[in-house]
């Protein structure tokens, strides 16, 4: 048995068939908007997530430290005098009562990781060698869901305890230790300790790689004279670019300071908005003249099929058959065209992939086109195709027979 | 007295009313055919022929008067209902065939049916190949228009007519383009269905051979008719 294609359907495909030359210009048209539609969401995506995860990476979304000393007055200003502000040197401090405010975060909606971490300047030294480092108290198990040193991990294992260290390449390169040698530390409140080093990271940034020397939170607690307190508490939340959300209502109810890595990276933030209001500005213009292309060729197809419209009238096709048959056109213009220009946007990926790569040989973009922003295309493509048919469809369907055939 | 199949009653036809160029171009047309009946509509060119067939043919509505079609009052029908009766009652031929050129011989005879029931069925493939054969043209029957003759396309368009077996068959100078050989099939195998089917047939002919082989003519003069 054929198979019988309804009316509607039957007629839309016979139509674009027979203006053969304007439907292949159209669906050529849809297939270039879609596919530079398609490559350059996944391409601009990939950037800003590997843009964000270099610099998330090494950094809590959210954290929360003591309020900042301010200068208070101790006389009140009497009129014309002219007072100069010099903001005061902050010291070490612990965040009061932290333990609660741990609880209060966790507690919070969409936080997914809270970790304690005492931090305070110190001296590593190895026999001539001194260098100045950051050290870095925390509880490995909380701190390893805020930064996932187990990634960066290069020799030995994530897990500070007792005099046990975990410092970086750099710094182990600048002071000649390697696993299981022992090193020393000194801070400023004269206090020292022998560290053996049980991990080597690499974080990917030099100047991290050279200061980060983590110990347990105890030791770090005693080292830096902070018993009992931490000098910050780190958040990681679910979707980072709520963090600021997060972390105000947080910062209300504590009286603390929360801070956000959008607030301390404001620029990437303002960079990686401007890149995506570019990428929405070309979207919307591409869908916009595939739109008005549809539209123009179906409009002037209405014009060349006036004496068919009105043929099919006059045999007793409806209105609304008329107006389905353009918009069917429409819609599979729409649908035929954004499943070429995904096929194209695939393959455009896979050259892009395989020619431009990094340093060590691997894609600078993964050439996996995610299914969504497929998806997304083609029923865009395919919405927009049927809505643009609709001028060309609806005078289509308000042809009346008799015009439609004497003209 | 049985209903007929088209009763006219005081039909007008104005063009472009309410403008310098207003033209009254039918002034009050007054017709019954009977079922079975096969009327010519005769007259000299620009008289209103074919305006008035194609408000008989619910083409286009009249400015005043009343069309009845198999006891229907077309005036109280909206679009839709038109749409209906123009699909389900009335077989248009025009006067230049009309085709769709996109489809073949066999599709344009089905194209009543198709639109009837939404998609094509066998039993409407079947009766367009037996139309097909009754023209003469089951060998073409895959061919496109534009690789039929003037002749053939008017049969294949007399064919689309027939389809649904409507009560009324319009035709507007079927033969007026073909040679007298041609056109004489063209109108024995009109008068063969309407004897077959019992339709009322009302075809505008300038052909007055034609004419006298009718059960009647009726001559369109200036926009009034006379019996
Ligand atoms: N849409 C229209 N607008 C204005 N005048 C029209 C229109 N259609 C037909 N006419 C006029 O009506 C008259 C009758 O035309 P028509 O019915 O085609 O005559 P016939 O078929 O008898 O030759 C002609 O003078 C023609 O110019
Ligand atoms: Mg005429």
């Amino acid at each position: 048995m054929r198979i019988r294609l309804p009316f509607e359907l039957l007629v839309a495909l016979r139509f674009l068939r027979e203006g053969r030359t304007q439907s292949l210009l159209i669906l050529g048209g849809v297939t270039a908007g879609v596919a530079v539609t398609i490559f350059l969401t996944h391409l601009i995506g990939e950037l800003q997530s590997s843009i964000i995860e270099r610099v998330l990476g090494s950094q809590p979304h959210v954290v929360i430290r003591p309020p900042d000393e301010i200068n208070r007055r101790a006389l009140p200003d009497a009129p014309g005098t002219l007072a100069i502000d010099q903001p005061r040197a902050q010291r070490l401090r612990p965040v009061d009562q932290w333990e609660s405010v741990a609880k209060l975060a966790a507690a919070t909606p969409d936080v997914v990781a809270v970790s304690p971490l005492v931090t305070g300047p110190a001296f590593a030294l190895r026999g001539e060698a001194s260098k100045s480092v950051a050290l870095m108290g925390v509880e490995p198990d909380a701190y390893r869901r805020i930064v996932l040193m187990d990634k960066y991990l290069t020799a030995g294992r994530f897990a500070p305890s007792g005099t046990n260290a975990v410092i970086g390449i750099e710094l182990a390169k600048d002071l000649g230790a390697s696993l299981g040698d022992r090193i020393r530390v000194q801070t400023a409140g004269g206090r020292e300790e022998v560290l053996t080093i049980t991990g080597l990271f690499d974080i990917g940034n030099r100047d991290l790689n050279r200061r980060w020397v983590f110990v347990s939170l105890r030791l770090g607690q005693s080292l830096l004279d902070l018993a009992g307190g931490v000098s910050q508490v780190d958040l990681r939340v679910t979707d980072i670019f709520e963090a600021e959300a997060i972390a105000r209502p947080l910062a209300d109810a504590t009286g603390l300071k929360v801070e956000s890595w959008m607030t301390t990276n404001a620029q990437l933030l303002a960079g990686l908005k401007n890149q995506s209001t570019s990428l929405n500005l070309i979207r919307s213009f591409v869908t916009l003249i595939v739109a008005l292309g549809i539209a123009s060729v179906l409009v002037v197809s209405v014009v060349q099929k006036q004496r068919e419209i009105g043929i099919l009238r006059a045999m007793g096709a409806g209105r609304r058959q008329l107006l389905a048959v353009f918009l069917i056109q429409g819609a599979l213009v729409g649908s035929v065209g954004s499943a070429l220009g995904a096929s194209l946007g695939w393959g455009l990926l896979q050259i892009f992939a395989s020619v431009f790569r990094n340093g060590d040989g691997t894609p600078i973009f993964s050439p996996e086109l995610p299914a969504d922003i497929v998806i997304g295309a083609c029923l865009i493509a395919t919405v927009v195709g049927t809505l643009a048919a609709m001028i060309p469809a609806r005078r289509a369907a308000s042809l009346d027979p008799v015009d439609a055939i004497r003209s | 007295m049985t209903q007929p199949v088209i009763r006219l009653a005081g039909i007008r036809k104005s063009y472009n009313i309410g403008t310098e160029v207003e033209a009254e171009i039918l002034h009050g047309i007054d017709l019954d055919i009977a079922a079975g009946e096969f009327v010519a509509l005769i007259g000299p060119s620009g008289s209103g022929k074919s305006t008035l067939l194609n408000l008989v043919g619910l083409l286009e509505r009249a400015t005043a008067g009343r069309i009845e079609i198999d006891g229907i009052d077309t005036a109280t029908q909206d679009d839709v209902g038109l749409t209906r009766l123009r699909n389900r009652s009335i077989g248009f031929v025009f006067q230049f065939h009309h085709l769709l050129p996109a489809f073949s011989a066999l599709e344009n005879a089905m194209m009543p049916g198709i639109i009837a029931e939404g998609r094509a069925t066998d039993a409407h493939e079947a009766a367009a190949r037996e139309l097909l054969r009754r023209v003469g043209l089951e060998a073409h029957s895959h061919k496109k228009p534009n690789q039929l003759s003037g002749g053939q396309q008017q049969r294949v368009a007399i064919a689309r007519a027939l389809l649904l077996g409507p009560r009324l068959i319009l035709a507007d100078e079927p033969t007026g383009n073909l040679d007298t050989h041609t056109a004489d099939e063209i109108f024995a195998l009109m008068r063969e269905v309407n004897r077959e089917r019992g339709s009322a047939c009302l075809i505008v002919t300038h052909d007055p051979r034609l004419a006298e082989r009718c059960d009647r003519s009726v001559r369109m003069v200036d926009g009034l008719l006379y019996t």
